[in-house]
């Protein structure tokens, strides 16, 4: 697309996600309208204690996962992978759970440094599969593998779960929601700004991470420094967006995907888009999700697992059709 | 173990799985034997069936894939078997479990996901693109679209609800229906002979679409019949003790290890008795030495999934 | 005799092949050569029935090859891919046991096994009889995988690229065991091949192709020609007599 184009597109998007972004803080349970904002100070209180948090937690998760999808597919030259389908995702969910077993009355920030820590050892554990074994780049082996991983971890989740009673409690979990999001309880997100602030900072080594170790190695990058970072970031993101909304399957597999489409692959480039449409997806989503069944809600992990399956499917039927079968 | 011919091999395995059979069935009596050996038949009988289904059903569903790292569960028929039963409490309440249980919900649970995997697969030959990755990236992710489904169903569940259908969402090999077992046995023997009778051809499938086709093999067909195939026993095993996603894939991996053959004449009967031999070994040991009979399953799967993990790890080369 | 009658393969917008028409002669060895993505592999697939052509059809002695039943099919004419890679482990040996499949549907005969053993002392495969096809060098594997195929014993043999993963020396080697299947035993081979003068060298006959159709086909002679080479390659193209053999040189 030539950048002429490319510029006014952005612009709608932008524009598009402030969109969302204003409904969801208008759409609730509790209703609230701009004229009472002004007029009603215990609307106003509830406008700031439930739904400016909500959507932030939103619009903060929608880019986090968007994002670690981005690096992830770089780091292993894949499209297919995000951090649901190579297990960053279940390794998080299995950290949760055993500080809830170790200790139940955990503050949220342990909480999240042991779901980093061990998301970060699950998405190092996928890439070192990955270098063990030979495949050739975008193969959809991969996301299976990583999916394999993810299911293994999900086995030995739900046995840890099972023995210690918190079979449901993990259940609620993994829908995740957006919908018990209050003041006080999101505030862990704002660290994927730091991490979107970095993104944007590397970008231009990602990139060339993305074309392979040996080209990077070649144009001079610190190959291996560098998918460590890239990794911690992505941890970050699929560790802290876990413990505050729970699992968000196929939003880092979608976003990238169809930005990649449209532009190409110079990250730089891309990640004003990618963190845009990341987050205006998942708003759209939660929105729908809040609308549809009022009031009661369906979780967006929900709708997005299923929409995301869809798309996800045909992008690999996309791709399909370039290659010989 | 070298010095082994592959029949020597499967007669050893053979002999020991028999003594572990017998171990479990007569030792530790307590009670009356009129009624304690006819319930653990029974248990015996679900253990055949499961040991059947998974091994055979993992050996041949890799053959055909040409891959050794997945298993057809994975390929969306757990998910679908626990959406199957979530939705079930979810929309007629708890007691339905226990008042519907029965012949006709067996057949009826299999006839759908036998339906589901020939849709499936039927849409996805049907196209241009005829790849067996694609397929299973379908099955896979049709399975993580289930899974959100039923978990945020089961959310919505009270807490006695979920107890209930959780106890169906785990294998249960210690407390299946009898009434379902002369049935699952004529499955198995049936898929049993029509596999037996192809082991030539399976050998052949191992080298691929492109070969197996130059060799005269209607590729198609056979891919077609082996999946037909795999879904009724993976369904069968399912429903009768519920999912087992590793189970498969550590009895066959040992399989291929231990036959000392390649050759599916050798790897199906053995990847069939270390079946029978871990579970009947497991339930024994857990439920005399550890006193802890109902966890045999979700023990297997635990021990199975770190195995797969083990396993990924330590291999090179191609998947 | 194998024809083809208007063949095409196309990839949603892209056509990769034909239409093309033709025909391979019985006996000795015809090389299909051509620049990269002029069509050679998609051509030989198509004729081994590996690949459903979009349009056209493919007749061996007349009769419609997909109309034949699969396995009779096979044992007239076997084809081999240029990858080739095994989930399982199988040595030397039971790979080319598994090229009787056709005539032996799993049980090896004692004919059976004679026809195993001819084709893997054909291919000097006796002392890597009992490894394990991974334990094997790229070269080493494709003779075995060749052997596989001579195993098969058809009338017909297609060979994609069968010298790609092989050494000077060991090309030639294959080349002549080649020849000499043709010549000894009467088989009709067909060859993708990206070495001009080993075709020129070894092959009876030679197709060219180019963008997808066939450029032009005859004797090693009449193809080997400064004009047909450089108009097929896009390249000036010179030929020199070599000991007899016309020799291929790009022009500087």
């Amino acid at each position: 697309m030539r950048r002429t184009r490319r510029l006014p597109l952005l612009a709608a998007l932008l524009l598009l996600t402030t969109a969302l972004i204003a409904a969801s803080l208008m759409v609730g349970g509790y209703d609230i309208t701009l004229d009472a904002l002004v007029t009603d100070p215990a609307a106003l209180e509830m406008f700031f204690i439930s739904r400016v948090p909500r959507t932030l937690a939103l619009v903060f998760a929608g880019v986090a996962m968007a994002i670690s999808g981005v690096l992830m597919q770089l780091i292993t030259q894949n499209r297919f992978v995000e951090p649901s389908t190579a297990g960053s995702s279940q390794w998080a969910g299995l950290g949760i759970l055993v500080v809830t077993i170790a200790m139940p009355a955990a503050p949220e920030m342990l909480k999240m440094l042991v779901s980093t820590g061990f998301a970060f050892v699950g998405t190092m554990l996928f890439i070192l599969v990955l270098r063990r074994v030979r495949v050739t780049a975008n193969s959809i082996v991969v996301p299976l593998v990583g999916i394999m991983l993810g299911a293994v971890v999900g086995a030995i989740t739900t046995f840890l779960a099972n023995e210690s009673g918190l079979l449901q409690t993990m259940a609620a979990w993994r829908s995740g929601g957006f919908s018990s999001i209050v003041r006080g309880f999101y505030e862990p997100l704002w660290i994927v700004v730091g991490v979107a602030i970095l993104a944007v900072v590397l970008a231009d080594r990602f990139t060339v991470a993305g074309l392979g170790r040996d080209l990077a190695v070649n144009a001079g990058l610190h190959y291996e420094r560098l998918v460590l970072l890239g990794v911690t970031m992505v941890a970050l993101c699929a560790g802290v967006t876990a413990v505050v909304v729970g699992f968000i399957p196929f939003l880092g597999l979608v976003v990238p995907n169809l930005v990649s489409m449209l532009l190409g692959d110079d990250l730089r480039r891309n990640l004003p888009w990618v963190a845009a449409l990341g987050a205006a997806l998942l708003l759209a989503c939660d929105l729908v999700g809040r609308v549809v069944v009022a009031p009661m809600e369906i979780p967006a992990s929900v709708i997005l697992g299923a929409v995301g399956a869809v798309v996800f499917i045909l992008f690999v039927l996309r791709q399909r059709r370039h290659v010989a079968a | 173990m070298r010095a082994f011919s592959p029949n020597a091999r499967l007669v050893i395995a053979a002999a020991i799985v028999l003594l572990v059979v017998a171990c479990y069935l007569v030792l530790f009596l307590r009670g009356s034997l009129a009624f304690a050996v006819p319930r653990r038949l029974t248990t015996l009988g679900a253990m055949v069936v499961a040991a059947f289904a998974q091994g055979i059903g993992t050996v041949l569903f890799h053959t055909v894939t040409g891959n050794r790292i997945l298993t057809p569960s994975i390929v969306g028929f757990d998910s679908l078997y626990v959406l199957m039963q979530t939705l079930m409490v979810f929309v007629f309440g708890g007691s339905v479990i226990a008042a519907t249980e029965g012949i006709p919900k067996l057949l009826t649970q299999t006839a759908l996901m036998v339906g589901f995997a020939v849709l499936l697969y039927r849409w996805l030959f049907s196209g241009r693109f005829g790849s067996l990755m694609l397929l299973l990236l379908m099955g896979v992710v049709l399975g993580l679209a289930f899974d959100s489904l039923s978990t945020f169903l089961q959310r919505l569940l009270s807490p006695t609800e979920y107890d209930l259908l959780s106890t169906r969402l785990f294998g249960r090999i210690g407390d299946v229906e009898p009434s379902y077992l002369p049935i699952a046995f004529a499955v198995c023997v049936l898929v049993g002979v029509v596999v037996w009778r192809r082991r030539h051809v399976l050998d052949v499938l191992l080298l691929g679409r492109d070969h197996a086709t130059s060799l005269g093999i209607d590729h198609r067909r056979e891919l077609t019949l082996a999946l037909v195939l795999i879904a009724v026993l993976v369904a069968f095993s399912t429903a009768l003790v519920g999912p087992l996603t590793f189970f498969g894939f550590v009895v066959a991996t040992l399989a291929y290890q231990l036959a000392g053959d390649w050759r599916h004449r050798v790897v199906l009967p053995m990847a069939f008795l270390l079946g029978l031999g871990t579970l009947a070994g497991g339930q024994f040991v857990l439920q005399h030495l550890l006193a802890a009979r109902g966890m045999l399953t979700v023990i297997i799967e635990f021990v199975g999934g770190i195995a797969f993990l083990l396993l990924l790890l330590r291999r090179k080369g191609a998947l | 005799m194998i024809e083809f009658h208007d063949l095409t393969k196309d990839y949603l917008d892209a056509r990769v092949l034909g239409p093309v028409s033709g025909s391979i002669e019985p006996g000795g060895i015809t090389a299909l050569i051509g620049p990269n993505g002029a069509g050679k592999s998609t051509l030989l697939t198509i004729i081994g029935r590996l690949l459903e052509p979009s349009g056209g059809s493919v007749t061996i002695d007349g009769t419609e090859v997909r109309s034949v039943r699969s396995r009779d099919l096979a044992r007239r004419l076997a084809i081999l891919r240029q990858e080739n890679h095994l989930t399982a482990r199988l040595t030397v040996e039971d790979l080319v046991g598994l090229g009787r499949f056709p005539h032996s549907l799993g049980r090896l005969t004692a004919s059976d096994r004679e026809q195993v053993e001819s084709a893997i002392s054909f291919l000097d495969l006796g002392d890597l009889r009992h490894r394990f096809l991974d334990q094997l060098s790229g070269g080493q594997r494709q003779r075995a995988f060749v052997a596989m195929v001579l195993a098969q014993d058809t009338d017909v043999v297609l060979l994609d690229e069968p010298l790609a993963s092989l050494d000077l020396k060991h090309a030639v080697h294959m080349m002549r065991r080649l020849r000499e299947a043709a010549s000894a035993l009467g088989k009709t081979i067909v060859i993708v091949i990206h070495d001009i003068n080993m075709a020129a060298g070894y092959a009876d006959r030679i197709v060219a192709l180019r963008d997808g159709v066939v450029h032009s086909s005859g004797t090693v002679a009449e193809i080997m020609t400064e004009t047909v080479l450089s108009a097929v390659y896009d390249t000036v193209i010179r030929v020199h007599d070599l000991d007899g053999v016309p020799t291929a040189v790009v022009a500087h």
